[in-house]
């Protein structure tokens, strides 16, 4: 009997335990009251930067879009800077840099991405603003959601909906605009002209747009994005977050009542769970919903000015403070000094890289099959295939030259002078001969020179490769 | 509204219990059984327009009549599409335009590459560097027929065939002997006055030449090699030279005869793309 009992009292405690976990899964919408305050202001600041992203289509630089992602010319426009191919890896090099921002802030100050310049958060944060002018505060947008249909209800949806449309539209026709002429885009969509790829891009924008953001919100954040996963553990006791000060604010309770004196400073008032867009409640702690976007810092602060007690209750702090410890300085934190060595590393890099664009890329194929030939005259003759892309947007006008073998002949399809069109892939064949006698050994390094025909132009061009020969 | 409670103690049970512990009916989570349910609608729908269930002698057609050979055969007509106006370009220019035009004759070069392989790799190598002995080099400047882009269109629509009458039963072992003395010489830029008389009064010269430079072809059509360079068709050593004197080339009745056959290729190729080969033939470097 003893035993059933002690069984029982472990079972307690395991759901004791249980009751705690508030896993959100999104069975039940999360309405945020949205409240005025410093962090808000922030947030649509950092959030308006995104408009840039609906403009910058339609800037234009040397008479085209100074953003295109070119793919079917395979060439990236960024106002003057054209990136071929060949110079991908630079985008290796950004992707670095913008992940050591990444890091390095959230290692600084928390999920600062997350909060206030998230595209998932930020569409999600209009959205639901919309809903709040729209369907009215949370407490009637609740009252409206259980409601029966009716013509009002109707109305009012249909309205929100609409609108959430018409952003996701705007978003996906946007995207699109980064990929091709965004004036001539308008016109195909709107005469329903466009190819199947934009319609295809415009379709899953607009599904993704309207479905993250207005319907999975803080769920995407929860269980889809990898970066919040990423983020949430490259915090440490340095990193100063949104955190609620326990000392100062337990227990807990009302202002008035018994045992009203030995109260913290917390009125358990519920706003800052009420406006948490993922429902967090800040209180219990550090929580992977938690975007420390800064509302329920703003709820409290409203609600202790209120009260008269001093504010910051809710405040961006880190363990340490609230420890009582102090912070060490930036640059004696060792994840700072690593994250920020090797972001200088990534925008040296990319400056270095941007600034020496090869204007040529050049690559000299010798011919495996034969290696050499002989010629009527006696001489070996090798054949070379050359590949030239020219990236500058004018011809150029070569001669070729070729050092490491005295009196070697040059033989080309189109005379002494190499044309490089702009813009393109040039492919031409030049034939070397050389008689067996000057030839040392059975492969002699020999260098191509190309220099401009017009000193002027001051073009030099130079790639190693080999001569080969009989077998000495 | 009151807030629905989630804690899993709450959960409806099943009815049984062992224990004192529930067996609780906490469903999946709701976006787990739509991407259940969309997983075997996805299957179901697949299974009808596609091809899907294996049967005894053939799998099921699936209502798109999908097939991998129709798709194959749709961007083949859609590759054909693209190369067509190419293609007329070609038929409506002749060699040496071809040639003269970059991006026309880079165009015939890569075009050409299948059809070499098909039609000609096999005995005239990837790269036109033949098979020393049994088949001539193309890339190389010796040319039997000659080596300019319309002779080369020729050759390669009509086919050659050398000829050279083996010389075994006219001439003693000593006269070929000498003659393989005289080639070997006329090859070093050795050669004497008394061999070139000998080389004439045999008759070598009819086809080669006086000075055994050949290289064009004679009367015969039989593109007499040129003797005085270091390129040989059926190889250089002494006794390759004195088996070719002997036996000749395409002899009928002599069974050690040298072959030189090169096959016409004006039934089973068209104009254009015999165009498109003797543009890749020139640009192996020995076109001239």
């Amino acid at each position: 009997m003893d035993n059933t009992n002690e069984q029982q009292a472990n079972l307690e405690d395991i759901y004791e335990e249980a009751a705690h976990w508030h896993v959100n899964t999104g069975g039940e919408t999360i309405h945020a009251k949205r409240i005025g305050g410093w962090f808000r202001s922030f947030k649509w600041y950092a959030g308006s930067l995104w408009l840039l992203y609906f403009i910058m289509p339609y800037f234009r630089w040397d008479g085209q879009q100074a953003i295109l992602f070119d793919i079917p010319s395979r060439q990236f426009h960024f106002f003057a800077a054209t990136i071929w191919p060949q110079d991908i890896w630079m985008l290796s090099l950004v992707l670095i840099l913008l992940a050591m921002t990444l890091f390095g802030v959230t290692a600084v100050a928390g999920r600062v991405w997350c909060g206030y310049f998230c595209f998932q958060t930020v569409w999600t944060d209009w959205f639901t603003w919309l809903e709040d002018k729209i369907e009215g505060n949370p407490i009637q947008r609740r009252k409206l959601d259980a409601a029966p249909w009716n013509a009002r209800k109707i109305r009012l949806k249909v309205f929100k909906h609409s609108l959430w449309m018409l952003i996701a539209i705007l978003t996906g026709v946007t995207f699109a605009a980064y990929f091709t002429d965004v004036y001539a885009l308008w016109v195909d969509y709107l005469t329903l002209d466009a190819p199947l790829v934009a319609w295809v891009v415009l379709a899953s924008f607009i599904f993704g747009t309207y479905v993250f953001a207005g319907f999975m919100r803080e769920q995407v954040c929860f269980w889809l994005c990898p970066y919040a996963r990423i983020q949430s553990v490259m915090v440490d006791k340095d990193t100063i977050m949104p955190t609620y000060d326990k000392k100062r604010g337990e227990p807990r309770g009302k202002i008035k009542g018994k045992g009203a004196s030995e109260r913290g400073d917390c009125v358990d008032c519920h706003l800052c769970v009420g406006v948490c867009p993922t429902g967090v409640d800040i209180r219990e702690g550090m929580h992977e919903g938690c975007i420390t976007c800064g509302m329920c810092i703003d709820a409290c602060d409203g609600v202790m000015e209120k009260v008269g007690r001093p504010k910051g209750l809710i405040r961006y702090a880190s363990r340490k403070d609230m420890d009582g410890e102090s912070l060490p300085p930036l640059f004696k934190r060792p994840r700072v000094l690593a994250y920020s060595t090797i972001f200088l590393l990534a925008v040296f890099g990319i400056a270095y890289g941007l600034t020496h664009i090869p204007p040529v890329e050049l690559s000299i194929v010798h011919e495996r099959q034969p290696l050499y030939l002989q010629m009527s005259d006696g001489s070996i003759q090798n054949k070379y295939t050359i590949k030239a892309v020219n990236k500058t947007p004018k011809n150029m006008h070569l001669h070729l030259r070729v050092t490491g073998l005295p009196s070697i002949k040059i033989r080309m399809n189109d005379g002494d002078e190499i044309v490089l069109h702009a813009g393109k892939l040039n492919r031409f064949h030049v034939y070397l001969r050389a008689m067996p006698s000057l030839l040392k050994k059975e492969d002699t390094k020999i260098r191509f020179v190309l220099e401009s025909v017009d000193p002027a132009d001051k073009i030099r061009l130079e790639k190693g490769t080999v001569f080969i020969g009989p077998r000495k | 509204m009151a807030k629905q409670d989630k804690q899993p103690q709450h959960a409806p049970d099943t009815g049984h219990e062992w224990d004192g512990i529930r067996e609780l009916t906490n469903p999946p989570p709701r976006w787990w059984m739509i991407a259940f349910h969309a997983g075997w609608i996805w299957c179901v729908v697949y299974f009808i327009l596609y091809p899907a269930i294996p049967l005894v002698h053939e799998s099921t057609k699936g209502i798109l009549g999908w097939t991998q050979i129709k798709e194959f055969k749709a961007d083949v007509k859609a590759n054909d599409a693209i190369r067509a106006p190419y293609l007329k370009k070609v038929a409506a220019m002749d060699g040496q335009q071809l040639l003269a035009d970059e991006g026309m004759r880079n165009f015939a070069e890569s075009s050409a590459k299948a059809l070499f392989g098909d039609n000609c790799a096999a005995c005239h190598g990837a790269g036109g560097e033949g098979a020393p002995g049994l088949f001539p080099v193309l890339a190389d400047d010796d040319w039997l027929y000659g080596g300019d882009i319309d002779t080369i269109i020729e050759s390669i629509t009509d086919g050659r065939m050398g000829d050279m009458p083996a010389h075994g039963e006219m001439l003693s072992d000593e006269e070929i002997n000498q003659l393989t003395d005289t080639v070997i010489a006329a090859s070093q830029g050795k050669v004497t006055q008394e061999q070139l008389a000998q080389f004439d009064e045999i008759g070598c010269s009819g086809c080669h030449g006086e000075n055994a430079a050949g290289g064009a072809i004679n009367e015969l059509g039989s593109g007499a090699a040129n003797l005085t360079d270091g390129i040989w068709r059926f190889g250089g050593s002494r006794e390759d030279i004195m088996r070719t004197i002997r036996d000749g080339v395409n002899q009928e009745d002599v069974p050690n005869t040298r072959v030189a056959i090169m096959p016409p290729f004006g039934e089973k190729l068209s104009p254009e793309e015999i165009k498109m080969l003797a543009v890749k033939v020139y640009q192996f470097g020995g076109g001239k």
